[in-house]
């Protein structure tokens, strides 16, 4: 009985195409024609859905659905002022108030009615291209939106994906500087494959008239978009987005999908989660899925999805590993993984000096004072100084200082435990905030070695003096090994 | 009912004087090579000596005018020349209220009603290429749109306002003409608008490349460098003429006979 009547509809549409001459956007009725065009499965059925939109990186749940539906999409556009690091002030241009704005999920076949609203406090008009749209400007010439307005614009979603959608107005690279993209994910009719958790991710490249970390409102730098010298590389439009409390998370065992993103303006990403391999990443967004992926490409104004498995605890880092980027301008990310450890799968082992390299003679209780200064001295150099500096004064934004450390000085205990296992996660120094990864050295260095540079340190660099013992060391490892 | 009217009157009291002082100042004529690419190219503009007003019309000029011109005010303006946001931040018809500064540009009018007020003073609304070439101007120099440091102070100052409001008038230095506040506080109506940016809201016949579009775009400015000056062409090409915008407002220019 619905095949009889879909059949009468569509003898009767192709009738409308056949008299109506202009394939205008002026003719609307007419694009429910073609139905042998891949990926129209007919017109829409059942009530209009509207689309329950969520922040960054929440992610709307996965359709269920057999049939093409009507999917009413609400966005509005606004120019707000938020942080894109602490104590960073930038005037974003956004869909819904967040850079990226909303993921909008679809399924192929169905008919998007999208509104899209211009706050009346805009200065500019704006419009969207969605890349998931066949036809010309995306829907950017359909959308054209001044502030205090509102546009209509409805397209059949005819191939699944992973898309990026972006405000198209003049001057365009100005506006996806700002912030204004998203991404829409257009699911294949059978669904996509089952998984713990998904999150959504957009990179972007940002253009402030202060360097990094130059608190205050930054005002959008016109030379530096020109040069391509962004002064943040960021993910969801702010440092620290994804890290500590704003980490994502999984658990031992599980799976996780990521809709990956990159708004631009200008660089690639080579995306890449350090301590992860993608079982799968569909290559730009599209159909063509590669396994086993250490690091994918994400075009500007591209995208990918990525699923990985998280088979042991600790924290995995999301990077784009045109590696600076991550280190110096802020494209950091973490996947918080809890759950048992799982040895047979990663097991930091016992580690101590290699005998050629390092004589057995180095532990500190045997050393005199100037001997254990000296080997302090050397591991700090070796070791300590790529990130806290030679003169331990560290890097604002970056690497919090070891000289004249309150955070130091307040409990040297404390700090046998962080040279041992890491730290990641905000600190306060000398009443500055860090949030950046320290690496474990509890491999790399002896129970001596890590005695003498924090010996070292505590009576250097103005600090308050003091001595850790090679026992003292010893005494926290042990308590770090699983009972 | 009585004190309501007195109030209107003291409030009309407070925003006449400036509505009288329309200065205009003479522009030489000269030739300049607009932003807008004519066919895809980069053209010399020439432009015939006019009058331009020193400053963009007012709140207080626009109260005066509506007050002259009954059919001009909210709720007897024709819908076919004022969308429904006409002049919104008002309290009432002839009360501006307190969320409007007499001093400020009034803004929410449409390209009808613009072109309104300035018959209203025997005058027109400036051509594009006519607010282009006085635009170009600052302090000191006819054209001094090569500058980066300019352009980017002027794109700086434009983000730096927020709020649905322009700021007040005179904030900055007149630019070498004596016209004041061309390039950072609002987007200014042309007589010529939708003619010189045709897209697909402004209904213009022809097919020239569409402003709306990213590469439309990047084909119809022969100079990329000037942002702000393509936001203000995007701004106002998303408008019907009908439409208003809470930062766009305008200014008047007169012809100069005899030269």
């Amino acid at each position: 009985m619905s095949r009889l009547l879909s059949t009468v509809l569509v003898a009767a549409s192709l009738l409308a195409i056949a008299v109506c001459a202009t394939p205008s956007d002026a003719a609307p009725r007419a694009a429910q024609a073609a139905t042998t065009l891949a990926g129209d499965f007919g017109p829409p059925q059942g009530p209009p859905i509207e689309e329950k939109l969520v922040d960054p990186p929440g992610v709307p749940a996965p359709i269920h659905r057999n049939y093409p539906a009507r999917v009413i999409v609400r966005l509005e556009t606004r120019e707000v002022v938020k942080q894109m690091a602490d104590g960073v002030r930038y005037t974003f241009w956004t869909f819904n108030g967040s850079t990226p704005g909303p993921l909008i999920r679809v399924r192929q076949g169905d008919t998007v009615e999208l509104h899209l609203k211009n706050d009346p406090g805009s200065h500019m008009a704006h419009n969207i291209d969605l890349h998931a749209v066949m036809g010309p400007g995306g829907g950017a010439a359909s959308t054209v939106t001044p502030p205090g307005h509102e546009s209509v614009f409805t397209f059949k979603a005819l191939r699944s994906g992973t898309f990026i959608y972006h405000c198209a107005t003049a001057p365009v690279p100005m506006h996806i500087a700002n912030g204004m993209y998203g991404l829409i994910v257009v699911e294949p009719p059978q669904g996509l494959p089952k998984v713990d958790h998904e999150y959504y991710v957009v990179q972007g490249d940002f253009y402030t008239s202060g360097t990094y970390h130059e608190p205050g409102l930054q005002s959008f730098d016109m030379q530096k978009l020109l040069l391509e010298q962004p002064t943040y590389v960021l993910f969801n439009g702010r440092e620290g987005s994804l890290t500590g409390a704003h980490a994502l998370t999984s658990k031992v065992g599980d799976t996780v999908r990521l809709f990956v993103g990159d708004g631009g303006p200008n660089l690639v990403s080579s995306f890449h989660v350090i301590g992860g391999i993608f079982d799968s990443a569909n290559v730009e967004g599209g159909t063509l899925v590669n396994h086993n992926v250490q690091t994918t490409l994400v075009p500007a104004g591209g995208a990918t999805m990525v699923e990985l498995s998280t088979p042991v605890p600790g924290t995995l880092l999301l990077v784009d590993h045109s590696i600076t980027r991550a280190f110096m301008q802020g494209a950091l990310g973490e996947i918080k993984v809890s759950g048992p450890a799982q040895p047979a799968l990663y097991n930091r082992g016992p580690s101590g000096p290699i005998s050629g390299l390092a004589p057995p003679k180095a532990v500190a209780a045997t050393m005199n004072v100037n001997d254990a200064m000296a080997d302090g001295k050397r591991v700090f150099t070796q070791i300590c100084s790529a990130c806290h500096q030679g003169n331990a004064m560290g890097l604002p934004g970056a690497f919090p200082p070891l000289a004249m450390s309150d955070y130091l000085n307040a409990d040297p205990q404390r700090a046998i435990s962080i040279v041992l296992n890491g730290l990641s996660g905000k600190i306060t120094v000398n009443s500055t905030g860090y949030e950046s990864v320290m690496p474990a050295q509890g491999s790399n260095l002896s129970d001596g070695e890590i005695a003498n540079v924090l010996t070292y340190v505590l009576n250097n660099f103005n600090n308050k003096g003091g001595t850790i013992s090679a026992d003292q060391v010893k005494a926290v490892r042990a308590g770090d090994k699983p009972k | 009912m009585k004190p309501i009217r007195m109030t209107g009157l003291l409030l009309l009291l407070a925003f006449a004087p400036a509505a009288f002082a329309a200065d205009y100042v003479t522009i030489p004529a000269g030739r300049f090579v607009s932003a807008l690419a004519i066919d895809g190219h980069a053209s010399r503009i020439a432009i015939a000596s006019f009058a331009m007003r020193v400053e963009p019309v007012t709140e207080a000029d626009y109260l005066a005018f509506v007050t002259a011109h009954p059919r001009w005010r909210q709720g007897q303006v024709s819908p076919l020349l004022a969308g429904p946001q006409y002049l919104v931040a008002w309290q009432g018809p002839l009360t501006p209220g307190p969320a409007v500064q007499p001093r400020q540009p009034v803004t929410g009018i449409s390209w009808f009603a613009a072109r309104a007020f300035c018959a209203g003073e025997q005058a027109r609304l400036p051509t594009w290429y006519e607010w282009e070439y006085v635009a170009a101007a600052d302090a000191t120099r006819r054209d001094a749109r090569g500058d980066p440091l300019r352009n980017q102070a002027l794109l700086s100052s434009i983000l730096a306002s927020s709020g649905e409001r322009p700021g007040a008038i005179g904030r900055h230095r007149a630019n070498v003409y004596g016209v004041r506040d061309t390039n950072r506080l609002l987007w200014e109506w042309t007589g010529d608008y939708a003619a010189m940016f045709p897209n697909a809201d402004a209904r213009v016949a022809g097919n020239s490349a569409t402003l709306a579009l990213c590469g439309g775009s990047a084909l119809a400015f022969a100079d990329k460098n000037e942002y702000a000056l393509m936001m203000r062409v995007a701004a106002l090409t998303a408008l019907k003429p009908v439409d208003v915008a809470p930062r766009v407002g305008f200014r008047c220019v007169r012809d100069i006979h005899g030269e």
